[in-house]
């Protein structure tokens, strides 16, 4: 599929969603080949006080584990990670995630433009960023970042989401590379893989 | 909208803060510094330039830029199942040994949480059997943990959390409603002595059977962790306790074969060796 150019030896894979992407983001993990060796960062919006429950949810029919890191905790080839709820998760450089309680961005805490932009700058060109469904334009300045590093960016084509706000957003701020439906960014996803070097 | 700050720029900040005023941030968590550092910028209107000039020419200027720098945002009784910990596990656990005993709050923001603590030990029956210190480096956040007041819209988190935690009456018994603002009675305070302090230098100033220092450590690179780890653990007495936040671990640091882990979930640790 040389449809999309992954020659660029892409190192990791960060999402961001919100309201209506928790089906999508379901069925990737639970469609991602078992060897996938690409660190997934995701940041979702969540129910503020509610600690647990999340992401065992999204971990029953996931094939790999998803955890939510403690601070410092380094980035591993093959994790699946998710921001913890009432904290922002940044990348950082050095190959670790940390953790800040700062003020809400968009009204939201963990914020989707601190996770991506923070992966942005540690990962540059070599950072694939997926934007799927989200009721609020969280997100979209984190879209333009990844692309003026000359990242890969994605978008769940906007039909197909349940609130198309999030993707909108991106795609009035930045030239996203590519619009797809899950089920492409999930064969997406599967040719990425191969390409990892 | 959103400016980039080069890590040359935010070198020249910090080492004129250090060499200035005595403060030295140069082993922060760089992601959550530099958006602290971009915010200051656009907060003041100032460009690094004329940042550097203040912070030279106008000593004054010096606190009002800490308390910008920093992460002061807080709760009530944030996370209720620590909470719960704390009353039903951990202070059991001291009163086995002492009857009388010390806690520090060591980044205690603008005092919500050694309030919590002042509550559930009231609620105890044991609050004049305990003496409490709250410290920060940041005197402005200080000076409002004294005050006690906070404004009433934050209150409904507050309760929210003061509920999940399952305390003995309502948090309203403790407050009342004046302009705007939910003032605490002050007598929860009065075992409470806040006074500043910097993690960083690292003075020990005391010996405590609890510590409690969460979502401080996060804004400390790994080097920096790991050494205010080495003095708070050199401010605890042997089998006291020590919280840190939910999502901060131990497990990497130089101390970690010292404590013992009480509750995993909560971040409850047990010092064990000296
Ligand atoms: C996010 S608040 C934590 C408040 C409370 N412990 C909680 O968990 O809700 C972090 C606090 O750490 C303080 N702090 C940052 N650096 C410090 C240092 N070097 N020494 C002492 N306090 C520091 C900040 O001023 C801020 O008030």
């Amino acid at each position: 599929m040389d449809k999309y150019n992954l020659n660029n030896s892409y190192k990791a894979v960060v999402i961001g969603g919100s309201a209506g992407s928790f089906q999508g983001i379901v069925k990737i993990l639970s469609q991602l080949p078992k060897n996938f060796q690409l660190p997934i960062i995701m940041c979702l919006h969540r129910l503020k006080h509610v600690r647990n429950g999340f992401v065992e949810a999204l971990s029953i029919k996931s094939v790999v584990q998803v955890v939510e890191p403690n601070d410092k905790e380094s980035i591993k080839k093959g994790g699946v990670y998710l921001a913890p709820s009432n904290y922002h998760m940044s990348v950082e450089l050095g190959n670790h995630f940390a953790m800040s309680t700062e003020e809400m961005i968009n009204n939201s805490r963990p914020a989707i433009d601190v996770t991506l932009g923070t992966a942005a700058y540690v990962y540059r060109d070599k950072l694939v960023g997926i934007l799927l469904s989200g009721a609020n334009r969280d997100g979209g300045l984190g879209m333009k970042l990844i692309k003026d590093k000359g990242g890969l960016t994605i978008v769940q084509e906007p039909s197909e989401c349940m609130i198309d706000t999030m993707p909108k957003a991106a795609l009035s701020l930045t030239q996203i590379d590519y619009t797809l439906k899950i089920d492409e960014i999930v064969a997406f996803l599967v040719e990425l893989n191969k390409h990892y070097k | 909208m959103i400016q980039d700050i080069d890590i040359a720029d935010l070198k020249k900040i910090t080492e004129l803060i250090q060499v200035k005023y005595g403060y030295d941030f140069r082993n922060y968590a760089m992601s959550s510094f530099k958006r602290r550092m971009l915010r200051i910028l656009e907060l003041k209107s100032l460009t690094v330039e004329s940042l550097l000039k203040k912070l030279n020419d106008q000593p004054t200027f010096i606190d009002e830029f800490l308390d910008e720098l920093t992460v002061n945002v807080t709760e009530m009784f944030r996370d209720p199942g620590f909470w719960r910990i704390i009353r039903d596990e951990i202070i059991p656990g001291i009163l086995l040994n002492h009857k009388q005993f010390k806690i520090w709050h060591a980044g205690c923001s603008s005092g919500e949480e050694v309030l919590s603590m002042t509550i559930v030990l009231k609620e105890m029956g044991i609050l004049q059997d305990v003496q409490l210190y709250a410290t920060d480096l940041d005197t402005t956040i200080l000076d409002k943990a004294k005050q006690a007041s906070y404004p009433i819209k934050n209150m409904e988190l507050n309760e929210k959390n003061y509920i999940r935690y399952e305390g003995k009456g309502s948090l309203k018994d403790y407050y009342k409603e004046e302009n705007g603002r939910a003032v605490f009675d002050k007598s929860l305070l009065q075992n409470v002595t806040f006074r500043k302090h910097d993690l960083v230098k690292g003075e020990v100033f005391n010996k405590f059977d609890l510590i409690l220092c969460r979502n401080v450590m996060i804004y400390f690179n790994q080097t920096l962790q790991n050494e205010v780890l080495k003095k708070i653990h050199e401010s605890m007495f042997k089998y006291g306790y020590l919280a840190i936040g939910s999502k901060e671990s131990l497990i990497w640091c130089e101390v970690a074969s010292k404590f013992l882990v009480v509750n995993n979930e909560e971040k409850v640790y047990k010092k064990i060796k000296d």
